[in-house]
């Protein structure tokens, strides 16, 4: 596996919605590469055999009955908004506006 | 007063023989953490502590006060409490008020424990030595100029201080047992499903587990035996009650302890740690204890399957800080820079480091080599675990291959701070109990003995815990007492 460069940081940082400085790509770039370096000896592992373990509970679909109950009051909820307009958070469009529309 | 009880049991008593009252005690308490020299409190709550003091004379007047009431304590500042500031040690979640209380908490307040504040910690619990908190380092009450160990490092700190009967911490992969390893302190994470997580700000789900950090293996049982159970707003908590005082004097004798040579591989773990472990199996052994050499092959596998799975879950765990529905905003030009930017202030480096590991391993074209390969790897380290446990009633190893270091000693180098968990994580992995106990002094500063028992034993982890407790002095030196010394 190649190993992680300066743009692959950048890219994931993107997906992970992290803005970074210059700095610290540089920075995490050079960390990265020494731990991807120390998790590349699992490649060495024979599993061909062995299923995954997501958890190491013996559960499974654990169930409850559906019973309404009451919900945190509203302004209880919204107390700690950054922003919000009425009962609702408010946040810029995630979608401009098309002049024509 | 004369001194404050460092117990539990000793603070029960003296509640009950009227000595001290539990609003003096609070008081005394409170005075102490507001002293603080070592950074270990980010918020105290003094008047909800007087006035859960005042709750508990109530209850210890009328006679129906079980073990905990009036007894002071810390909570870890990533356990959410209605009302009171709750931050995870991160500026992303600086000023953030609860809602709702976490179970745990729940379950101290319904016994009337005196929650005295909450405790500084690595940002999210990342880190092992509490310099990634965002809002300064701990300072070990052995020397200052040291590490108290972490995540959990403001609980284990102010324990270990006398600024509170006990603390809460949690442990995913070995925030609890490692600070209480490096403070002096016993420090406990319970098997995976025994405690509730609800009302805890989540970092790696399938790792995460909240436990006691106390100055007794019999206080850390009863912290247990407040906390465990199944509830309904945790579908991960299972429901296998235990009476997980009722071994605590049965000794070791005829016991089969098992000591996995890989966790004492020279790599790493220096002389004083090896030294005072092996005296503490040796002592085990004159209990009547039989000592038997097991393996644990994978065991130098756990570091790198800890650090694929617990970034990823925390990659996704941590998506909901996004400056929208509470915390920290920084507005950007649009939405997705608004996200961006909130995140890229509000976290630290730290976390922007797991964030980034995490989004890499469960990314497309990755995922199967990283993800998918170490949750097989993971399998591979339980199967292991589960072996040995067929011929052996419990492990002893090291908590922590070094004593205390010095503050600054590990920061830019994640993966040497990484390997400071390298013998706590695998019981994480495996989801097992641990439990770290004070085994002596290496160039004055305290050794952890790790004791892993298998899945649900915890009253076998604490029948060896206590055994190993009775027969040494270890647990009643405190930095105090050292200094006095």
């Amino acid at each position: 596996m190649p190993a992680i460069d300066r743009s692959r940081v950048e890219h994931v940082a993107g997906l992970a919605r992290i803005a970074l400085t210059d700095d610290e790509l540089d920075r995490f770039t050079g960390q990265l590469q020494v731990v991807l370096g120390a998790i590349e000896q699992l490649k060495d592992v024979d599993t061909s055999a062995v299923p995954p373990s997501a958890s190491v509970l013996p559960l499974e679909d654990v169930m409850r009955e559906d019973e309404p109950r009451p919900s945190l009051p509203v302004e209880v909820v919204l107390a700690q908004a950054p922003d919000r307009e009425g009962d609702l958070f408010r946040v810029q469009a995630s979608l401009e506006e098309r002049p024509d529309a | 007063m004369r001194e404050v009880p460092r117990t539990i049991t000793e603070t029960a008593q003296r509640l009950r023989s009227r000595e001290l009252s539990a609003v003096e005690l609070a008081d005394a308490f409170l005075a102490a953490a507001e002293a603080d020299p070592f950074n270990a409190w980010l918020h105290l709550a003094p008047e909800h502590a007087r006035e859960q003091a005042k709750a508990a004379d109530a209850r210890l007047r009328a006679g129906d006060a079980p073990l905990l009431t009036g007894v002071p304590w810390a909570c870890k500042d990533i356990i959410g409490t209605k009302g009171i500031v709750t931050t995870a040690a991160s500026k992303i979640l600086a000023g953030y008020i609860p809602a709702y209380d976490a179970t745990v908490v729940t379950r101290l307040n319904e016994r009337g424990a005196v929650m005295l504040g909450k405790t500084n910690l690595d940002e999210f619990a990342m880190g092992s030595s509490n310099e990634n908190s965002a809002f300064g380092a701990v300072r070990n009450p052995w020397d200052p100029a040291r590490v108290p160990g972490g995540s959990s490092g403001g609980s284990a700190a102010a324990v270990a201080a006398g600024q509170a009967v006990f603390g809460l911490g949690t442990d995913t992969g070995g925030s609890i047992r490692q600070p209480g390893a490096l403070s002096g302190v016993v420090g406990m994470k319970p098997t995976y499903g025994r405690v509730p997580r609800y009302g805890v700000v989540a970092f790696a789900s399938s790792l995460d587990q909240v436990g006691p950090l106390t100055s007794s293996v019999e206080d850390a049982a009863i912290v247990c035996e407040a906390i465990f159970g199944i509830d309904p707003h945790d579908a991960t908590t299972i429901d296998r009650p235990i009476d997980v005082r009722r071994d605590l004097d049965a000794g070791v004798k005829g016991l089969r302890l098992g000591v996995p040579k890989e966790y004492f591989s020279p790599a790493g773990v220096e002389p004083g740690v090896t030294k005072a472990i092996r005296a503490a199996i040796a002592q085990f052994e004159k209990l009547g204890a039989s000592i038997v050499d097991v393996s644990l092959p994978s065991t130098d596998k756990g570091l790198a399957v800890y650090y694929i799975v617990q970034p990823s879950e925390a990659s996704a765990n941590l998506a909901r800080y996004d400056g929208v529905r509470y915390g920290l905003r920084v507005a950007g030009r649009d939405l997705v820079d608004t996200y961006r930017k909130t995140r890229g202030a509000g976290f630290g480096p730290e976390v922007k480091r797991r964030l980034i590991l995490g989004t890499y391993a469960l990314s497309a074209g990755y995922y199967d080599a990283y993800y998918v390969k170490a949750q097989k790897v993971r399998t591979i380290i339980k199967r292991e675990f589960d072996a040995v446990f067929e011929t052996v009633d419990a492990l002893v190893t090291p908590t922590s291959p070094t004593v205390a270091f010095p503050i600054g000693a590990k920061m830019n180098d994640p993966l040497q701070m990484y390997l400071n968990d390298v013998f706590t994580l695998p019981a994480n992995i495996a989801g097992l109990p641990g439990v770290s106990v004070p085994c002596g002094l290496s160039e004055g500063l305290p050794v952890g003995l790790q004791i892993i028992a298998n899945s649900y034993q915890e009253r076998m982890l604490f029948r060896v815990a206590a055994a190993f407790e009775h027969a040494t002095e270890h647990h009643q030196l405190h930095p105090m007492k050292a200094a006095a010394a």
